[in-house]
């Protein structure tokens, strides 16, 4: 399928659903991208696999009594980050320990939640795997609203994210309320989880957090760069990866990934000067002058 | 007056007493070097001076205030790799993470913010490396960053743990030099170190620290092998001793 057809189809008021779930993805994929940065900058790729696991038995409930998935979501995986946090203040037990513990607890208890819903195979696979139909008017908005919020937030407290994650102790030093940031940080990638988890399914939204942000970091070395990066890599991956999964019928969660896995293995191979590529070419001075390198 | 009273502070961690009833003051323009075995409680006083842990008893006070968290009046200089150096963060921004605590919640550093990092950046003559991601720095390089980042504050009184450490020698005699005009700048510098020689040669006093003070003065007032002996717990053919008499 042509670029154009996927175009026309987009604008056909018979598939009304594909722009809906065009524009939640790509609002999701620019939302996590930025959240993302934190994520992966603090090395706390596991509480966003956690939180997104956590999330599930929220899901589950809003499912079975017909509640607002967003709503739901957001609850569980707040409880849970804040189990995590709290637990986590007890020396004897790593951070990593008790997260596990408690996603794969919240995990379980979605699976159990769900599994006496009617019906439940189907909208199994569509909490793990995503899909880009069904997806109700009110959930555009919420995500929206959800999305802007997030970004305001992150906006608001840059300087004091960073401070915390380049040195802690430093950071609670100059009298920053560090465990009461943490847990704002992990409700804000708990929000950005949820609001993707209908495109994207449960299992994969991890991608939308580590990826972009992992590949934008291999790019640059400057944060405001790698902040304005992460989400473009993540939208654009995210258009591509709808086109192709309706080209192709493919997938949509399992096709954005591959996009965004492919955008990171190009970042590894050809980063101008963190590249495989690049250093390589360095090393063994295969060029007589130097590839165009601002700091030697 | 001293800028920095450590009166009979003691200390628990976890359960355990870690200092007791220590007495330290460091006045005005003065490099005090603080040597102990490991496990004597350097860093904990560190620590505790910091705001960062509640003593069990005794008070700190610096320019005639008692230290909450948060006060302004001390810079703290934290053992290298305390650090995330695989940040994407430039040297001036480092340096003005300093600053955070006293912008305060929602507010962006403003012009007195960045001239403040600018001096502090010129006091360490780091200046022209301030756009340089700071993944990029040498050993010593990220030291006089972390220096900065405290004087940022424009504090009296800094705090500096194991700020030798791994570091090659010219460094060292770089970086002792600027702590010593940085105390002549009218700063009281109180710092940790395992370099004995470097610490009698560099600092004006020094304090001997095992769970307490066991003493504290300038070189030629330690003369006393017994001091040394009980603060490190060795007999009297260590090396250690060698080292004191031939300084």
């Amino acid at each position: 399928m042509s670029p154009i057809e996927f175009l026309t189809d987009l604008f056909n008021p018979d598939l009304a659903f594909l722009p809906k779930a065009l524009l939640v993805a790509v609002m999701s994929s620019i939302v996590c991208g930025v959240v993302g940065c934190h994520v992966v900058l603090r090395g706390m790729a596991f509480i966003g696999d956690a939180v997104a696991h956590a999330v599930f038995p929220g899901l589950a409930v809003a499912f079975v009594l017909s509640g607002n998935l967003i709503l739901g979501g957001t609850v569980a995986g707040v409880v849970t980050a804040v189990l995590v946090a709290v637990f986590s203040q007890n020396r004897r037990l790593r951070e990593d320990s008790v997260i596990g513990v408690f996603f794969v607890a919240a995990f379980a208890l979605g699976i159990v939640i769900i599994s006496r819903a009617p019906g439940y195979a189907g909208s199994l696979q569509q909490f793990l795997f995503g899909s880009i139909t069904g997806i109700p008017d009110e959930d555009l908005y919420v995500a929206g609203g959800a999305g802007v919020l997030v970004l305001g937030v992150v906006f608001l407290l840059h300087k004091e994210f960073v401070a915390i994650t380049l040195d802690r102790e430093m950071a609670r030093a100059m009298g920053l309320r560090v465990f009461w940031l943490d847990i704002v940080l992990y409700v804000l990638v708990t929000l950005a989880v949820v609001i993707s988890v209908q495109t994207i399914g449960n299992i994969l939204v991890l991608a939308l957090l580590v990826t972009p942000a992992a590949t934008a970091r291999l790019l640059t070395d400057r944060l405001g760069v790698m902040m304005l990066l992460a989400p473009a890599i993540g939208g654009l991956s995210a258009l591509v990866g709808l086109y192709v999964s309706w080209s192709w019928d493919f997938p949509t969660g399992g096709t954005v990934v591959l996009v965004l896995t492919a955008a990171f293995l190009a970042a590894w191979l050809l980063a101008p000067r963190h590249g495989l590529l690049a250093r390589r070419l360095r090393r063994g001075r295969v060029w007589p002058t130097a590839p165009a390198d601002g700091a030697v | 007056m001293s800028a920095l009273g450590v009166n009979g502070l003691s200390v628990d961690l976890g359960g355990r007493t870690v200092l007791t009833d220590v007495d330290l003051t460091v006045d005005k323009g003065e490099l005090v070097g603080l040597v102990g075995p490991n496990g004597a409680g350097k860093t904990t006083l560190l620590r505790t001076l910091m705001g960062l842990l509640r003593p069990r008893a005794g008070e700190v006070v610096v320019d005639d205030r008692v230290v909450r968290r948060g006060s302004t009046g001390l810079g703290y200089v934290p053992q290298r790799h305390e650090f995330a150096w695989d940040f994407p963060i430039s040297v001036e921004n480092v340096v003005m993470t300093g600053r955070t605590g006293l912008l305060g919640p929602f507010r962006r550093p403003g012009v007195a913010d960045w001239r403040a990092v600018g001096e502090a950046l010129e006091r360490v003559r780091m200046t022209e490396l301030r756009a340089r991601p700071v993944g990029e720095l040498s050993g010593g390089q990220r030291q006089r960053v972390l220096l900065a980042r405290a004087l940022a504050l424009r504090p009296s009184v800094l705090l500096l743990d194991e700020p030798f450490t791994g570091l090659d020698m010219p460094t060292q005699e770089l970086l002792s030099d600027l702590l010593r005009t940085l105390a002549r700048e009218a700063h009281a510098v109180l710092m940790t170190t395992h370099d004995l020689p470097g610490a009698l040669y560099t600092c004006d006093r020094l304090a001997l620290l095992n769970r307490s003070v066991i003493a504290a003065g300038t070189p030629d007032q330690l003369r006393d092998e017994r001091l040394w002996m009980d603060t490190f717990g060795v007999g009297e053919n260590n090396p250690l001793l060698k080292i004191l008499k031939a300084s």
